[in-house]
């Protein structure tokens, strides 16, 4: 039982993982005053590099690598449309995921079902992962995931306690002041913009790359939109993000334990239970929203707006 | 660190000097900054027609003008946040270019902005990190405390560097904008209308801290409308007028009256006539009212009122004292916790907008383009905002047009609204214009009772003086006013009776004869006379 307890929460915090990656990303583009909605297609684009250049090259780092960079190019795309060309960021944002869902569908055609011939390896931290039940769960993993908890504290730090994150978090709230106090605005979201392009990718090569690591169609399944939801919920905030993130892996892995379980005599529906997220996803706005109305804490102040220097204010 | 040195490469292809005023010698009453021949235009608009103009070393200068007068865009344009379309900038004696704040920054040349530039989420420390191109990268705020500290006693701006700037009053952020200009190395500083936001106290204050620093050599540059601010602390005042300078001269050279005629270009009143007018009937009662705040604060705190007909009621206090969130309450925009209001007699509170200006309520809201108009429908559009869905102006199925039309231009002739044509989007008008549709559309109606709202806020003397005197007239015709204004000079010539309000409750009522600036000014600090 006990054993059974520790490898749901290691399956929860892998399977949180690529959503938490993303999640990160996507508050620095929110924070910077972007909103992307393209992270789906993002992540779906990082996965299929990722997978292709793992089975070519059989270097799953290269792939990760490799994967992080075109979504983060792909992301540039839409950095391009909102900060340069003052477009509508929420459209910009779906034509994206339009994007990327569609490139990866194209070329993910032919590996579907194929596995890869490369596996990255749990690397277990000598000394944490012997901790009873926390080891298990957090310390005995591949390094990806050491690496998003390296993430974590980085981008928490950047944001709260550097002057880089002031100039993010001014850029989000007020544009117009963060320029007359020297702030390249557009700079600073073009940087937002594509560290959130290659956090996406980044979550979704590891999805195909590591977690799976085959592919099969819809590789991503909405996790990018989860990811959005979950900035939300994280109150733009690196480390609530965290929680978040490992409550969604949860659900996941509560979906593969809960297939075999009986019910009064029945069997839940598979598809049921592979809805679980999604309606958690409906829960979590709702319950982040009220509780962000009744703080009065509200998402940057410019998000989703252009920025025009030179408007004349009538 | 990889996103500041990618930061400095782009940027490379912009030559600078490296001129400072911070470390220039500049010696007092001689030019820190000259601009010459400035040329800036909007589309349509000619916002700044070959400009000179001049900042000493040691000086206060006042640039004088109406609004539309082009001083801000001017200023803007020193300051790099427009780029001028002809003219030369020359900082201590060599020309540069300014092609954004930062070059202005690294210039000194600093700008305190009307609308201030502060970011509410962020603390004092990290606002001020913010705008320092040499902070620390890592924990900023920590390592400015004691700079910010430093700068605080020396030029008397007091502030706790680690509050968060929405806590502070409107006059604590003006220091932190000031502060943030002199740690910034700025000589030449340039503050856009001060003192609109400012308690009579903090307005002293904080000319006494502008003159500290013009002694210990800086300029300073004080965009204002304000004759007596251009007269009282100022070495030299620029008058500007349609984008043009007008002249330059000393405040000793001439009088107040000389300078509004620079302004407007006409003879200006400055004195309105307020004959005694008719006193009727309660037209708004306002009972123990208590009202909450954006942020659930409360806000009104058990006010209670009387206007009558043929009455102005003004009511003074410093912007944020729960003025706003009062009028909101009696016209329904806000929900009133407990408490009465009631019009002609009959109780609204908590009603719907539409039945409480169904009564014969005309309201000039203090946010005149948030709230006042709509900006992209057009000037004969907005005149009927109040009365379109009512005959004659709608027929059975469809708008009246021609009535419409012809009404409308009927308005805008009356009224005096300048603009292209009736159809032209209101938001193309200058604020005083925008001002004046408002009015000619609440004042046409023949309302009995006028709520308004700093109904003369960032208006030039012209639209000013026309505004008020339209208030008069209704005040003449036997409409029931109420005055909302952190204009003293304004309350004074126009109310009958006097409230100061302060931290939502009515610190006094002052009847007419017993009306003095000095003993309001007293009041809006909170201080209740010992009668």
């Amino acid at each position: 039982m006990f054993e059974d307890v520790a490898i749901s929460l290691k399956i929860a915090v892998e399977a949180g993982t690529p959503i938490l990656l993303a999640s990160l990303g996507e508050i620095y583009a929110e924070r910077s005053g972007v909103l992307n909605l393209g992270v789906e297609g993002m992540m779906m684009l990082g996965a299929v590099v990722g997978f292709a250049t793992t089975l070519t090259t059989k270097n799953p780092i290269l792939g990760v690598l490799l994967a992080s960079l075109v979504a983060a190019l792909l992301s540039l795309v839409h950095a391009f449309a909102c900060v340069s060309l003052k477009a509508n960021q929420v459209v910009s944002g779906l034509a994206l995921t339009m994007l990327g869902v569609g490139i990866s569908g194209v070329l993910g055609r032919q590996f579907v079902g194929s596995p890869l011939p490369v596996r990255v390896a749990e690397a277990s931290i000598p000394g944490l992962s012997d901790i009873p039940l926390i080891g298990k769960a957090l310390f005995s993993h591949d390094p990806f995931v050491y690496l998003s908890y390296a993430l974590v504290v980085i981008l928490w730090f950047v944001l709260y306690k550097t002057k880089l994150g002031i100039e993010i978090r001014a850029v989000g709230e007020d544009p117009s002041a963060a320029d007359a106090a020297g702030v390249n605005v557009a700079l600073v979201q073009y940087g937002c913009v594509a560290l959130g392009g290659a956090l996406a990718g980044l979550g979704g090569a590891y999805l195909s790359v590591v977690y799976t690591p085959a592919w099969i169609e819809n590789m991503t399944a909405g996790r990018g939109w989860i990811a959005i939801a979950l900035v939300i919920f994280a109150m733009w905030d690196p480390l609530r993000a965290v929680i978040g993130a490992y409550l969604f892996g949860g659900l996941e892995a509560l979906q593969f334990r809960l297939q075999q379980a009986l019910f009064f005599g029945y069997r839940i529906p598979v598809t049921l239970l592979g809805s679980l997220p999604y309606i958690a996803t409906i829960a979590v706005l709702v319950f982040a929203s009220s509780e962000a109305v009744r703080k009065r804490i509200g998402a940057p102040s410019a998000l989703g707006k252009p920025y025009f220097r030179e408007e004349r204010v009538f | 660190m990889k996103l500041l040195s990618l930061r400095s490469v782009l940027e490379k292809p912009m030559v600078i000097e490296e001129i400072s005023l911070s470390e220039m010698q500049v010696e007092l009453g001689e030019p820190l900054v000259q601009m010459r021949g400035i040329v800036k235009i909007f589309p349509g608009v000619v916002a700044n027609d070959n400009v000179d103009f001049d900042l000493y070393a040691g000086e206060v200068h006042a640039l004088l003008g109406e609004n539309g007068a082009g001083k801000t865009t001017l200023m803007n344009i020193l300051f790099g946040l427009y780029s001028p379309d002809e003219g030369e900038i020359y900082v201590a004696g060599k020309k540069v270019e300014i092609r954004s704040p930062r070059d202005a920054i690294r210039y000194g040349i600093g700008m305190v902005h009307q609308h201030f530039k502060l970011i509410p989420t962020l603390t004092v420390a990290e606002n001020i990190a913010l705008s320092l191109a040499n902070a620390p990268a890592i924990n900023p705020s920590k390592h400015l405390v004691e700079e910010i500290e430093r700068y605080s006693k020396r030029y008397g701006l007091e502030v706790d560097p680690s509050a968060y700037v929405w806590q502070l009053s409107v006059g604590e952020r003006q220091r932190v904008e000031i502060l943030k200009a002199l740690m910034g190395g700025a000589r030449a500083l340039i503050l856009d209308e001060p003192t609109t936001v400012l308690t009579p106290d903090e307005r002293d204050e904080l000319f006494k801290t502008l003159r500290r620093m013009a002694d210990e050599g800086c300029g300073i540059v004080l965009i204002t409308h304000k004759l007596e601010e251009a007269l009282s602390v100022c070495d030299r005042i620029t008058v500007m007028r349609n984008g043009r300078v007008v002249a330059t001269v000393r405040p000793n050279e001439v009088v107040a009256a000389d300078l509004a005629k620079m302004m407007v270009g006409r003879d200006v009143l400055l004195n309105y006539e307020k004959p005694p007018s008719e006193i009727g009937e309660v037209v708004l009662r306002v009972e123990g009212l208590r009202v909450l705040g954006d942020r659930g604060l409360v806000s009104v705190d058990g006010v209670s009122f009387d206007i009558r007909s043929g009455e102005v009621f003004g009511i003074a206090g410093v912007a944020g004292n729960g003025q706003s969130e009062l009028v909101e309450a009696i016209v329904g925009l806000r929900k009133v916790e407990s408490g009465r209001v009631e019009i002609l007699g009959r109780d609204v509170t908590n009603q719907p907008t539409s039945r409480v200006l169904g009564l014969g309520v005309a309201y000039i809201p203090e946010h005149r383009i948030e709230r006042g108009i709509a900006p992209d429908l057009s000037v004969v559009e907005n005149l009927i905002l109040k009365s379109y869905r009512n005959p004659p102006f709608s027929g059975r199925l469809a708008m009246n047009t021609d009535y419409v039309r012809e009404w409308g231009k009927r308005l805008v002739e009356e009224y005096e609204v300048v603009t292209p044509s009736i159809d032209a989007p209101v938001k193309l008008l200058s604020g005083g214009n925008i001002q004046r549709v408002i009015i000619a559309r609440e004042f046409s109606q023949e309302p009995k009772l006028i709520i308004a709202s700093h109904p003369t806020y960032g208006l030039d003397v012209a639209a000013t003086e026309y505004v008020r005197k339209k208030l008069l007239e209704q005040r003449r015709r036997g409409a029931a006013i109420l005055l909302v204004s952190e204009d003293l000079e304004e309350l004074l010539a126009l109310s009958d009776r006097i409230a100061v309000m302060y931290r939502g409750r009515f610190v006094g009522v002052l009847e007419a004869d017993e009306i003095t600036l000095d003993r309001i000014r007293v009041m809006m600090a909170g201080e209740e006379e010992a009668s």
